[in-house]
């Protein structure tokens, strides 16, 4: 202990004084610049805070409101009407198919692997074609490298001479190495509180429908579920919540608009516990994870998830398929935020891919399974109820090839 | 995380070193790294392939300067080509001669339209212009209703009514007509790119509004599939310019380029915070660095501007020059430096940062201790640590969790820095006056002290200074 902070100390202590000394010439040069372009807005002289301040036009600061499935008791909604999202009746719905939805948009992958086929044999064309349909696919150097590389032996020691077999074996290694991970959403159904799933990520991919979704279906698979707004930030992301709720037959908690995520976090698994409601899930505020602030706050929302009788089984990071390398940092950064000390399987559990039936490929999973052993659970495909289905990783990679 | 690209060519400048002209080989194994580096960074593979093709043919047989490594050298003209495919003609809005000039926004779902469109209106209001914002995107649940919140803020009137949306924005425009407000932003709904009925109902809003200005707003996390999205609303709109949002975070963010390279239209905004007044025009200079990760100065001393009291660690800075800084400021200015995000962040965004040090994966955990300490310190003592004796020491490292041996290194480590930054002050004037020639063009231009440099011997070894501060990692 007293050597790791020792060693830790002399450098934090050299990088400390560092940044000050460059923050003081960064201050003298900024001045320079400023007299010289007067346009320039001088920086506000406090500390800035993390969110701007809210309208107190709701409320009191501090308070939660629990609703009930019936919810007659939620404040008026505000002047525009909160228009439901777009909803299907799930009878009328077949389960999607990766294929179907993912194939929308294939052009670029399935061209790259139709000109595979079309050589006679194994060319240096073959391996650029098939890396850049794999980096544009979102799957990352390090990645294509890898798989690449494995497949360039076995051409090399003649075991693959076709390229037919060469797709054949790189579709093998793809799925492989997605497979014989537990996907399952995790429940503990002995006796006990309330099961908690919490839902993060950063801004715009989806938690809030996400959790709408996963409510639906917990709720017709037979389990009672109450719907936490924590996202207390983002203005009407409560309502888009409780309409929801509303739908999918849950209870509701909600708490002031700009109030603190983990009190109505809190209240939620109470509330929940008090009418033996079997499934908490929790909403929380999109932010990007390099705002230290705001991924304490998430620290705190997991830590308090389990402070009363509940028991936090899933804390799933929601992933817009669109994203691109950046996926790796994110499940790192919010495994991070949300490990409690002492447990080492806190963090994140398991990832939710939304949007994968854009054109976007959402190859970044290969990474962060692979290399953070976080497994993706979820996937959207659309838009309805039925189109949140568990991820298959022979469908996901088959609809990466055809 | 990424390597940054500078220590990935540490091997290969060890090899290309002494030599007085770079070969195709040379330049290849140095084009192979910069392809990684863009790759990682997301710039679309298309792309990256021209880039690396005009790339080799500066490099190839360029006369190697000998100020420069050759890695340097080719990261020189890498950076050089990025800043001018990312900048070119920039956008200047020109305001139409019969108000109001129009603007419409569009986007994928959650790539930020909605805050954006706030954004822009507080923008355009900076500018002395009224403007008007229409809620189009009736498709998000409250979407509209963020929109007003948003407005309240800014105290910019919000235009929506429930139902169809291209009627909502013919009646914007209208009213914006009538209330004589002089800029109209129009938000609309976002999908998929390939939602092909989304994307009639954008191309008839825009058919009724008859825009001058179409934004498309791209997330600066987008992979490779940015550019698929790009095309198709350029087909379906004509987009006059991009808007880069969530900069803030550490995505490299190659989207940019590989959007401004397919659709050639500028980057005109990027988005740099969740606050509404995060949102400044773009820099490409400054892009180009970060896409390559070469780190980006300007962007840390504008987080830094921000995140510390300014009167306050100006006095600092000068106290640490004239060799009267405090461990009463010290502790101070970390608290500020806490407020910036987390260390290894900012590590990252330095330049020159030993390679070691960026993976050490230093979390804020690590200035606890040392926090603890001179917390743990009476205010006498902070401001004399000669003071501590043994006693006094001993009490410290039981006051604050921490050993003897720790209270006094770190005393004798600041006492050490002191007597540097002492001796710096006197080299400072000179230093500053160069600083000025920077004009800001390339971050890494000189002005900028070189943590390698500072960090280059071991800590607390004698020297660490060496022959005062070296220009920053890179050529200027």
């Amino acid at each position: 202990m007293a050597t790791s902070v020792v060693g830790a100390m002399e450098w934090i202590y050299l990088i400390l004084v560092a940044v000050v000394l460059i923050f003081g010439l960064g201050v003298l040069l900024l001045n320079r610049r400023s007299a010289r372009r007067p346009d320039r807005q001088p920086a506000p002289p406090a500390p800035r805070p993390d969110r701007p301040p809210k309208p107190a036009d709701r409320g009191s600061a501090a308070g939660t409101a629990v609703l009930d499935r019936d919810a007659d008791a939620l404040e008026a909604p505000p002047e525009v009407p909160v228009q439901p999202e777009p909803l299907d009746e799930p009878e009328v719905l077949e389960q999607p198919t990766f294929r179907g939805r993912m194939s929308k948009a294939r052009s670029a992958l399935a061209a790259a692997f139709g000109s595979v086929r079309g050589r006679a044999g194994v060319t240096a064309e073959t391996w650029d074609d098939l890396e850049e349909a794999l980096l544009r696919a979102d799957v990352g150097v390090a990645i294509t490298d890898e798989l690449l590389g494995g497949l360039k032996a076995r051409v090399k020691a003649k075991e693959i001479t076709s390229p037919d077999q060469l797709l054949a074996a790189l579709r093998a290694e793809m799925t492989e190495r997605l497979d014989g991970t537990d996907r399952s959403l995790r429940f503990d159904d002995s006796p006990g509180g309330p099961n908690v799933w919490l839902f993060v990520g950063v801004n715009g991919v989806g938690k809030t429908t996400t959790i709408g979704k996963v409510a639906k279906q917990q709720h017709d698979g037979g389990r009672s579920v109450l719907l936490a707004a924590g996202d207390t930030f983002r203005a009407a992301a409560a309502e888009q919540l409780h309409t929801w709720a509303e739908r999918s037959g849950a209870a509701f908690v909600r708490g002031a608009e700009g109030g603190d995520p983990s009190s109505v976090i809190f209240d939620a698994v109470d509330s929940a516990t008090a009418k033996g409601i079997d499934l908490v899930l929790g909403d929380t505020a999109g932010r990007l994870h390099t705002k230290t602030n705001l991924m304490d706050e998430l620290g705190k929302v997991r830590r308090v998830a389990s402070k009363g009788a509940g028991r936090v089984t899933e804390v799933l990071l929601v992933i817009d398929a669109t994203t691109g390398q950046n996926g790796l940092t994110q499940t790192r950064e919010f495994s991070k935020a949300t490990k409690v000390a002492g447990d080492d399987a806190s963090g994140i559990t398991g990832v939710v891919l939304t949007k994968l039936d854009g054109s976007a490929k959402g190859g970044v999973v290969f990474a962060i399974e692979t290399e953070l052993g976080v497994p993706i659970k979820l996937v959207g495909l659309g838009e309805t109820i039925v189109d949140l289905v568990p991820f298959n990783p022979t469908d996901f990679v088959d609809a990466l090839f055809d | 995380m990424f390597d940054s690209l500078s220590s990935r060519l540490d091997g290969i400048v060890k090899r290309l070193r002494g030599k007085g002209r770079l070969t195709a080989d040379d330049v290849d194994a140095v084009l192979q790294e910069i392809r990684t580096a863009l790759l990682d960074a997301d710039v679309n593979v298309g792309v990256v392939r021209n880039v690396v093709a005009r790339i080799r043919e500066q490099a190839v047989g360029a006369d190697l300067s000998k100020a420069l490594d050759p890695a340097q050298q080719v990261v020189k003209i890498v950076n050089n080509e990025l800043t001018q495919m990312l900048g070119g003609e920039t956008l200047k809005i020109t305001y139409a001669g019969r108000p109001p000039t129009v603007v419409l926004m569009a986007g994928l779902q959650g790539s930020g339209k909605t805050t954006n469109s706030a954004k822009l209106a507080r923008w355009f209001k900076a500018q002395g212009r009224q403007p008007l914002l229409v809620g189009a995107d009736l498709q998000r649940p409250a979407a509209v209703e963020q929109l007003r919140t948003l407005g309240r803020q800014i105290d910019v009137p919000v235009f929506s009514e429930p139902g169809d949306p291209v009627n909502t924005a013919r009646r914007g425009l209208e009213e914006a007509r009538r209330l004589g407000r002089d800029v109209l932003i129009v938000d609309t709904a976002g999908r998929l790119a390939i939602d092909a009925e989304l994307m009639e109902q954008v191309r008839q809003i825009s058919e009724v509004v008859n825009p001058h200005y179409t934004f498309l707003v791209v997330d600066a996390m987008t992979g490779q599939d940015a550019v698929g999205v790009a095309e198709a609303f350029h087909q379906t709109l004509a987009i006059d310019g991009v808007i880069m949002s969530k900069l803030d975070g550490d995505a490299r963010g190659g989207a940019a380029l590989s959007v401004k390279e397919v659709i050639g239209r500028p980057i005109a905004f990027a988005s740099t915070g969740e606050k509404i007044n995060e949102f400044e025009q773009f820099h490409p200079d400054r892009m180009a660095g970060r896409i390559l990760g070469m780190g980006d100065m300007l962007t840390l001393i504008e987080q830094a501007e921000q995140a510390f009291e300014k009167d306050q660690a100006e006095a600092a800075a000068e106290r640490l020059l004239e060799g009267e800084f405090t461990l009463d400021d010290f502790l101070e200015q970390m608290q500020q430096l806490k407020k910036m995000g987390p260390l290894g962040g900012l590590l990252g965004m330095m330049p020159g940062i030993p390679k070691e040090l960026k993976d050490a994966q230093i979390g804020d955990d690590a200035l606890k201790p040392v926090e603890a300490i001179i917390r743990s310190m009476t205010p006498l003592e902070r401001r004399k640590p000669e003071l501590l004796n043994g006693s006094r020491r001993q009490r410290i490292a039981a006051g604050s969790g921490t050993t003897v041996t720790d209270v006094s290194r770190l005393v004798k480590q600041f006492s050490e820095m002191q007597k540097m930054m002492k001796r710096m002050g006197g080299g400072m004037a000179r230093k500053g006056k160069k600083g000025k020639k920077g004009k800001g063009g390339n971050p890494f231009g000189g002005g900028m002290p070189d943590i390698g440099a500072l960090l280059g011997g071991r800590p607390g070894g004698p020297g660490v200074f060496g022959g005062g501060m070296g220009p920053g990692g890179f050529p200027g």
